[in-house]
């Protein structure tokens, strides 16, 4: 979610096969620089997934801190989140084919500190919004939260509050997330 | 998973998580939608140049992803495209192709012909059969003259005076079959145009939101984002929630002041040979 000059990234904490909780702590926010975060939800359809390659695909941003410190070491600077928002999704549909079962969501501080969020379908359709992206199985009452729940230009402690009651109130929904939230604000 | 990470790969398709996502649907797992985007796209060619208009609405499954995407892409300066189809799909050709086509301008020294960026899609889409799912309306002016293409997901190509794409075709192709003329003036084509995207919105389910119309003539483009918005958000309450500081139970805060970056800046000693 975007704020006055910040954004906020949430997700929440359970990690789950089919209906069997396995982790009630599971990190899924993932930092690249100290001003790009990317979240990855790995998408759980109603059929059921194995857990396994879920979770590989949730650690996935691996190869992402690599590209980009690749990208540090050419170029002496961090990426911008535009421009990393382009290298996941190049990455995404190069196997268009094949893909991965993930959908990231991307946050970040570009120039002037003007924020950055986008999100990404399993093969990189890049999604780019100036308020608020969700993804994940309760994407759809999130997409209901932050439409009623979101205002333009919250202060960070604002922005804070709205984004937690939003993730809370749809997770409460949803059988498949819970456990509460890590709340990213920069 | 791990494979051989030393070196970014080529460039291309990847074809290496397909046994492993075969073996995954096989045991029941069902591969995520892609996000489409349930589109109505159109184009009409008038007397200086052409006109191409799209919705903004990006649908994944029944729900509405984006509210105001943009589905005219561009591919050089005198040639712009509205795709439909997979999102990724349209999006991944037409920045491929528009690429391709800056490269051959730097060739050429020339300005792009709306026939070779119609040549660069169709042989794309062909050699994928089809899997690739962009269906895209070309347009664009070249020293030529006003040419507007409809490009298929097959591969196959269409060469017409006003065309429409998209799940809205049907809709916006009955406004331009009753009200298309020869000869149409600059105004007449933008509303037109409009007409025929407002019909796709209120009558197709798949396309919604806003207008997007692009107007390209000799020597001048113009990119109309949001030219008419027929479905403003009336019902949002004008004092919206507000949450109290410490509503939400915090189990636990961490704050990590970030570094600032210092640049050194003044001349430093220039380097003795």
């Amino acid at each position: 979610m975007v704020g006055k000059n910040c954004f906020a990234i949430a997700s929440d904490r359970r990690l789950g096969v089919q209906l069997q909780t396995i982790a009630t702590d599971f990190q899924r926010v993932f930092k690249i620089h100290d001003k790009l975060y990317i979240g990855l939800s790995g998408l759980a359809t109603d059929a059921q997934t194995l857990w396994v390659f879920r979770i590989l695909d949730s650690f996935w941003y691996q190869r992402l801190v690599f590209r980009h410190k690749l990208y540090q070491l050419r170029e002496e600077r961090d990426m911008k989140p535009e421009t990393f928002a382009s290298l996941v999704s190049a990455l995404l549909y190069e196997k268009r084919f094949g893909p991965y079962f993930c959908q990231p969501v991307i946050a970040g501080l570009g120039d002037n500190d003007e924020p950055f969020i986008c999100t990404m379908d399993c093969i990189g359709a890049k999604e780019l919004a100036k308020d608020f992206v969700v993804s994940g199985t309760a994407s759809e009452s999130l997409y209901g939260a932050c439409e009623s729940m979101y205002k333009p230009n919250m202060e960070p402690e604002e922005l804070f509050e709205t984004i937690s009651q939003a993730l809370q109130a749809s997770v409460d929904r949803d059988c498949l997330s819970g456990w509460g939230g890590y709340v990213l604000i920069v | 998973m791990t494979g051989s990470m030393d070196l970014p790969a080529k460039g291309g398709f990847s074809f290496d998580l397909c046994r492993r996502n075969n073996m995954l649907e096989k045991n029941g797992l069902k591969l995520p939608g892609f996000r489409k985007t349930g589109t109505t796209i159109v184009g009409l060619v008038f007397q200086d140049g052409v006109v191409l208009g799209a919705d903004t609405r990006a649908t994944e499954g029944p729900i509405v992803a984006d509210k105001n995407c943009e589905k005219i892409h561009f591919m050089a300066p005198n040639i712009y495209c509205c795709g439909a189809g997979t999102a990724a799909d349209t999006e991944a050709v037409t920045d491929m192709v528009s690429s391709q086509l800056q490269l051959h301008r730097y060739a050429t020294g020339h300005e792009s012909r709306v026939v070779t960026a119609l040549t660069l899609l169709k042989s794309h889409l062909f050699r994928y059969q089809g899997h690739v799912s962009a269906a895209l309306v070309l347009g664009g002016v070249d020293c030529t003259g006003p040419h507007l293409h409809t490009v298929y997901p097959h591969g196959s190509t269409d060469t017409l005076p006003f065309a429409t794409m998209g799940s809205g075709s049907l809709a916006a192709m009955s406004v331009f079959e009753s009200k298309y003329k020869e000869g149409l003036t600059r105004e007449e084509g933008i509303q037109l145009v409009s007409d025929a995207i407002c019909a796709g919105i209120f009558n197709d389910l798949g396309s919604g939101s806003n207008v997007d119309v692009c107007v390209i003539t000799k020597g001048k483009t113009e990119y109309l984002r949001n030219h008419q918005l027929p479905n403003p958000r009336t019902y949002a309450s004008s004092k919206g929630y507000s949450f109290t500081k410490g509503q939400t139970e915090v189990l636990s805060t961490k704050i990590t002041p970030l570094k600032q970056k210092v640049e050194v800046t003044g001349g430093g000693d220039a380097m003795e040979e």
